[in-house]
């Protein structure tokens, strides 16, 4: 999912990234105000994950109610890197058996809504669907749309809060407000470790302001020396005492994949 | 690879295995019309699939079909719905692909009446909303790339459609005598059909225009004197050669989508055996309301209307009707979808109702419950007095592996 690997938009915060490399840590200075904070953590954190190129991995998902009962997903999930767009990624559907062959597709866009078809194999029919399901349940899950999509930088408005040790590291901990008004939510709180920016917990906020979810991500590993994915994250909803547990798999870097697998023909034999 | 049942075949071949049996009951509550119809049908389907992937980058599909019915014999049937090489490459920026075998290719976007979609043959045994297709023999090649979506079908063999027997419901007056059917060219089933489509997006819009040339999916039924049976009338399927242009259109936008399919066939005949070319179309909207009540479940209305040119001439229902339908889904862990629909024609006071419910049991076990309703049937409603009895229950039970 794009949600843990944000991907760059523009060389430009390449040259801001160059800039910070040869500045004194803290690279945050205070004579920014906390919104330019924010802002500049979060183009720092897509400049780290830019250049990637295309990813494929697999998926679990573990879905437990309140009851303790569980529930599970098994899926693949090919993105493919947009430079100057949105990313596009390509959800393939193995458990529940149902359900099995179903793929989606979407073209994920900055500002503008994504475009998503679905393929239902059953039919040989490929829909085109909305995109406004955004605070929808992805597959029963306790994670909506707007939760597994890429977080392109435009989506929300940022301020920064202040850092605290997570764990053995230091976080710098900071707000982030959805620009879309379809969100279901108010704000997050999210915490990146200052050293490699890694998300370790982002908590959502409702429209109400009441603290609705809360992310933990665990078990990161660095690819190609450069790019920091978490093994395992796990959603709680505090409303419902739901949670789900997604463990990736299998992640590879730049393989053969190109824009061609990423179409509605691609969709068509999207396995 | 599938998490199913995935086995390597050597180093140079990846395999699946997966697929679908299925247990149906279907429950006709009224007293048939025809004498030794049943009540009660149950069946067995199944249907799996073989998958195999070679390394030098082509790939295999295999989806046999069975159905055995206990109440009709040619509801107890055996199809190749695929069974075709797939091939591919790039050209420039673009890619070509080749598909040779047996495909089932689906256009459209409407639900009532899929005018658009014409390369194969409804297995209109299956179920009486002509969604169920038949395999179909072809070459599709198809070349992509950012100026949309070209694609070609060579269609060598022509499907006759599937009808019930005497003893079965949902037949017509007079049984279709499927075992000689006619056809408008001396080659038969053998006429090599022909089509194209072109499709692309823009931005919101997907639209797609097509043209088919060759032999007739829809059959005339031209009442005769039975062959085997002296003295019976019998309706015998005759196929013609028609040319079709079709257009398609979506317009998706946040709750809205916005629906078009349109026709315009040339050289076939109407329900009165007079040639007569003609226009048909469908236009629909659809709004949903997103996560309702603070629920996790969309709620949608739609709304459709068709209308054929012909009128009561038509040779298919929707001359001039009307669809209202709902769907839910509850986007819970067993994906509970409720779809209703209820279609009135215009001409006659016929109406049908549907409504269908399905709900997944575990990871490999799902169940639909579906009610097929035929309400004040006019006499003079040709097409559809013949089965105003058949209305139907039925319960569905789904085991994925």
């Amino acid at each position: 999912m794009t949600g843990i690997h944000p991907s760059l938009r523009s060389v430009l915060w390449l040259a801001v990234l160059s800039l910070l490399a040869f500045s004194e840590v803290p690279v945050y200075s205070e004579t920014l105000t906390p919104e330019e904070m924010g802002l500049r953590i979060a183009r720092d954190t897509q400049a780290r994950g830019q250049g990637f190129g295309n990813i494929t991995a697999q998926q679990i998902m573990i879905l437990r109610n309140k009851q303790g009962q569980e529930s599970l997903r098994k899926l693949r999930v090919k993105v493919l890197e947009v430079p100057e767009d949105g990313d596009k990624s390509l959800f393939v559907f193995d458990n529940p058996r149902d359900v099995q062959g179903t793929a989606l597709l979407i073209h994920g866009h900055k500002v503008a809504p994504d475009d998503q078809w679905l393929y239902l194999p059953a039919l040989k029919r490929v829909k085109r669907i909305s995109s406004s399901n955004q605070s929808g349940s992805f597959m029963g899950s306790e994670f909506a749309y707007e939760d597994m999509s890429s977080p392109e930088l435009e989506k929300f408005t940022y301020r920064y809060l202040r850092d605290e040790p997570c764990g053995d590291l230091t976080c710098t901990v900071m707000e982030r407000f959805p620009v879309n008004k379809k969100s279901s939510y108010s704000r997050q709180v999210i915490w990146q470790d200052r050293e490699d920016l890694r998300t370790w917990k982002i908590e959502y906020y409702d429209r109400k302001n009441a603290h609705l979810k809360t992310l933990t991500l665990s078990d990161y590993k660095l690819y190609l020396d450069r790019y920091w994915r978490a093994g395992q994250m796990t959603m709680v909803n505090h409303l419902t005492g739901k949670s789900t547990v997604i463990t990736w798999t299998d992640y590879q870097f730049q393989t053969d994949l190109d824009g061609r697998d990423f179409t509605k023909t691609g969709l068509r034999r999207a396995r | 690879m599938a998490l199913g049942a995935q086995v390597s075949a050597g180093d140079e071949m990846d395999q699946e295995i997966f697929g679908e049996i299925r247990i149906e009951n279907r429950w006709y509550p009224e007293n048939p019309a025809y004498p030794n119809q049943s009540e009660l049908a149950s069946g067995i389907v199944f249907e799996p699939e073989l998958y195999l992937e070679s390394v030098h980058g082509w790939s295999f599909t295999l989806v046999p079909f069975l159905r055995y019915d206990s109440a009709d014999p040619h509801r107890s049937h055996a199809d190749l719905r695929e069974a075709y090489f797939l091939l591919l490459g790039e050209i420039g920026d673009g890619e070509w692909e080749l598909r040779l075998g047996v495909d089932r290719v689906f256009w459209g976007v409407v639900e009532s009446n899929h005018l658009v979609d014409i390369i194969n043959q409804t297995d209109l045994i299956e179920h009486p909303d002509e969604e169920v297709e038949l395999g179909q023999l072809m070459a599709h090649a198809t070349w992509s790339g950012d100026l949309g979506v070209a694609e070609v079908f060579i269609l060598p063999h022509h499907r006759e459609r599937t009808y019930p027997s005497r003893n079965g419901r949902l037949r017509s007056s007079l049984v279709v005598d499927d075992d000689h059917p006619s056809y408008e060219h001396g080659a038969e089933e053998w006429h090599l059909d022909f089509a194209v489509r072109y499709s692309q997006n823009f931005g919101p819009f997907d639209v797609g225009v097509s043209y088919f040339d060759g032999t007739s999916r829809d059959p005339l039924l031209q009442p005769q004197v039975s062959q085997q049976r002296e003295g019976e009338l019998v309706l015998v399927p005759h196929y013609e050669q028609i040319r079709q242009f079709g257009i398609d259109a979506q317009l998706t936008t946040d709750e809205w989508l916005f629906k078009l399919e349109a026709i315009h066939r040339s050289d076939s005949q109407n329900l009165r055996f007079a040639e007569e070319d003609f226009a048909a179309f469908v236009i629909g909207a659809e709004y949903t309301f997103y996560s309702v009540f603070e629920s996790a479940a969309d709620f949608g209305i739609l709304g459709e209307w068709c209308y054929d040119e012909r009128g009561k001439d038509a040779t298919n229902i929707f001359d001039d009707d009307f669809l209202v339908g709902i769907r839910v889904a509850f986007n819970d862990v067993q994906n509970t979808e409720i779809f209703s629909s209820f279609l009135k024609d215009r001409h006659y006071s016929t109406s049908a109702f549907v409504i269908e419910f399905s709900r997944r049991i575990t990871d490999q076990w799902s169940a639909d419950l579906e009610l097929f309703s035929l309400a004040n049937v006019e006499r003079k409603d040709v097409q559809l007095d013949p089965i105003r009895r058949d209305s139907f229950l039925e319960f569905r039970l789904n085991y994925n592996f």
